[in-house]
């Protein structure tokens, strides 16, 4: 493990050490659940982070799984006893939905382009048809699909055999960080095994990792799926932590995730993460303005429009990956002058990690 | 037998309005390898040109044929100097960018009009084939399709414009090194897409009503279609919006309008799994 490594994984440490502990203890609700909704949103992002920066899949659907993992939640839970239980269903119908459309797209050799534009026609598709699921004739057991307003009813979580006892927003909220942090292990872990480095060797090179015997195929599914698992959490927690409408699937909310995941920077996980609380916070903060009537210019689209424009001229890298560099330039910097103090010293210069 | 002849005539209308939708969007994807994600958003402007010049007293003809393209053509040649011509020959780079565009353009319209559907009464009535009737506005707009395809041939294989434009797609150093300059070929290629994409906003307006966030409507759509239609411009949209036309009104016709969009995707994945290069990647490989 190198320090970098090794001071990554501490930050991560604190901020999840902060926002468990510290957080909770301060007591708020509205930030509490405000906080549950960025959580899950921010997995959603990871499992774009997951498929686009180590995979190279350019999913534009990404929120596909997101609500499709959170409407078989609710449909789920209002006709089951045990809303674990739903959970797990869901989570399993969007890896099951991801590896089906996979199949179609990875075994038809569509390239990358085309493949965002079916993911992102998927979704808004999905969304089209929840949309109009306003009457009487689409319910499914005890749920009512509701339509454009969505299942307000969506039940929340409860300890396993205590289906009458529901989860507080607190305790949902700890819920959905801890799952953040889950998801993110589980992205570094992935991508440290055999399997996560064959994956990042076809995104460098397919042709040549197919020429050495990898089935690419295989793995661009396997990875696919692993991504639409985790939007799915993303999904069930966002239901729990608002509940379910067909806005998840929505134009917006794709847009966003590709957002938070270029501004944070492609190719890490922690980056898209940051990006999304960052960006999250801010159109937060943008709707909160809406009372005057010269602050109706900041249109939340229109401000994540410009931004998403601007980074793709400009800021190529995202956030993490340039504040990165910055950082090993500076330490670079200091360690050549210390490294020439020691030369003249008639030491060795100190070895680079 | 008029049943026939009204069925008939909806599939007509059906692959016509998706061949309409898919239009611009084919021109600039076809020549110049960009998949524009602002697409929905110039048809949505194309309709609110329409609008507003038709509530400030212009003819709705005019608003329709002249007013929106113009307006939508402008808009395009805009964003083509400040974005796209910085990102030519980086696909990915200049979809993200485009969608971008998408997100501002429902911004700025939303804050201008609101988020609400307004709406252009649909001129001209209808036609009654029995007992039965259509839209006599619905088979103008099928007319003008055609017509607009028909154009786009003769201009592409018959003029020297289309021949450079062509020139140019093909091997962007051989035009240069003729003299062509291929900057301007590609902003005026960029900028023709948009004006047809902004009449095709105009005349569906009436049919639909417009909504900062119809682009949305129409956008997957529109991919879709272009996608599996393959590389050749006209022909490539035109056997796509058939085949999906097709499945479209049939699934509609058995089951519900949104039901048929839910089986024309799945159409259309099915379709790329068979044929990952589109239909003209595979049929009519020499057409345009």
């Amino acid at each position: 493990m190198t320090l970098r490594d090794a001071l990554g994984w501490l930050l991560v440490g604190a901020a999840a050490l902060y926002a468990l502990v510290a957080v909770p203890t301060g007591g708020e609700l509205t930030t509490m659940i405000n906080g549950s909704i960025y959580a899950s949103y921010a997995i959603l992002a990871l499992s774009l982070a997951l498929i686009w920066g180590y995979a190279g899949i350019l999913s534009f659907g990404q929120a596909a799984f997101f609500g499709l993992a959170g409407y078989v939640y609710a449909v789920a839970g209002l006709n089951l006893e045990s809303t674990p239980l739903a959970a797990v269903i869901a989570v399993a119908a969007a890896a099951g939905f991801a590896a089906l459309l996979g199949y179609f797209m990875f075994w038809g050799r569509i390239s990358d382009v085309y493949l965002g534009v079916i993911t992102l026609t998927v979704s808004l598709i999905l969304y089209r048809f929840i949309n109009q699921t306003a009457g009487e004739e689409w319910t499914i057991g005890a749920a009512p699909l509701g339509g454009f307003n969505g299942i307000p009813s969506t039940p929340i979580l409860a300890p396993p055999g205590h289906p009458d006892e529901p989860f507080l927003p607190e305790q949902i909220y700890v819920l959905a960080v801890g799952a953040l942090l889950a998801c993110y292990v589980i992205c570094k872990l992935a991508m440290a095994t055999r399997f996560g480095r064959a994956v990042v060797a076809i995104r460098e090179n397919e042709g040549r990792a197919e020429l050495l015997g990898y089935d690419t195929r295989r793995y661009k599914l396997g990875i696919f799926t692993l991504g639409g698992a985790i939007a799915g959490v993303g999904g069930v927690l966002f239901a729990n932590s608002v509940f379910v409408s067909p806005n998840m699937f929505s134009l917006q909310t794709n847009g966003q995730v590709i957002i938070w995941v270029i501004v944070g920077g492609l190719g890490t996980f922690a980056g898209p993460v940051i990006g999304c609380f960052l960006l999250m916070a801010l159109s937060t903060w943008l709707g909160s303005l809406d009372a005057g009537p010269g602050f109706a210019v900041l249109d939340p689209n229109l401000v994540m429009g410009v931004v998403l424009t601007l980074c793709v001229l400009g800021l190529r890298q995202g956030l993490l990956p340039t504040a990165l560099a910055l950082g090993e330039r500076l330490l670079a910097k200091a360690r050549g002058t210390r490294g020439r103090g020691a030369a003249e010293l008639g030491q060795p210069a100190e070895e680079r990690p | 037998m008029d049943y026939a002849l009204i069925v008939i005539l909806q599939l007509v209308v059906t692959i016509a309005n998706l061949a309409l939708i898919s239009a611009g969007l084919a021109v600039i994807f076809g020549m110049m390898r960009i998949i524009n994600m602002a697409h929905g958003e110039f048809l949505m402007l194309g309709g609110y040109a329409a609008l507003v010049s038709h509530q400030a007293g212009l003819n709705l003809w005019l608003a329709i044929f002249v007013a929106a393209p113009v307006t939508v053509g402008l808009i395009g040649a805009v964003l083509e100097r400040l974005v796209i011509r910085r990102l030519y020959g980086r696909m990915i780079d200049t979809m993200l960018a485009t969608w971008g565009v998408s997100l501002a353009l429902v911004g700025v319209v939303t804050v201008i009009f609101g988020n609400r559907v307004s709406g252009i009464s649909p001129p001209l009535g209808s036609v009654p084939i029995g007992g039965y009737a259509i839209g006599l506005y619905e088979l103008l707009t099928a007319g003008v399709t055609a017509l607009l395809f028909l154009g786009g041939w003769i201009v592409l294989r018959r003029t020297p414009v289309g021949l450079i434009a062509r020139g140019a797609m093909q091997n962007r150093e051989m035009a240069a090194a003729l003299g062509v300059d291929p900057a301007r070929v590609y902003a005026t290629t960029f900028v023709t897409g948009a004006a047809i994409s902004g009449l095709a906003g105009a005349l569906i307006a009436p049919i639909t009503g417009v909504a900062p966030s119809i682009g949305s409507v129409y956008i997957a759509k529109a991919f879709i279609t272009v996608i599996s239609g393959g590389t050749a411009i006209l022909t490539g949209a035109l056997s796509a919006s058939a085949l999906l036309g097709s499945v479209n009104t049939a699934f509609s016709f058995v089951m519900t309008p949104v039901l048929g969009e839910v089986a024309l995707l799945a159409a259309a994945v099915l379709l790329l799994r068979v044929l990952p290069r589109g239909i003209t990647g595979r049929f009519f490989r020499r057409s345009l």
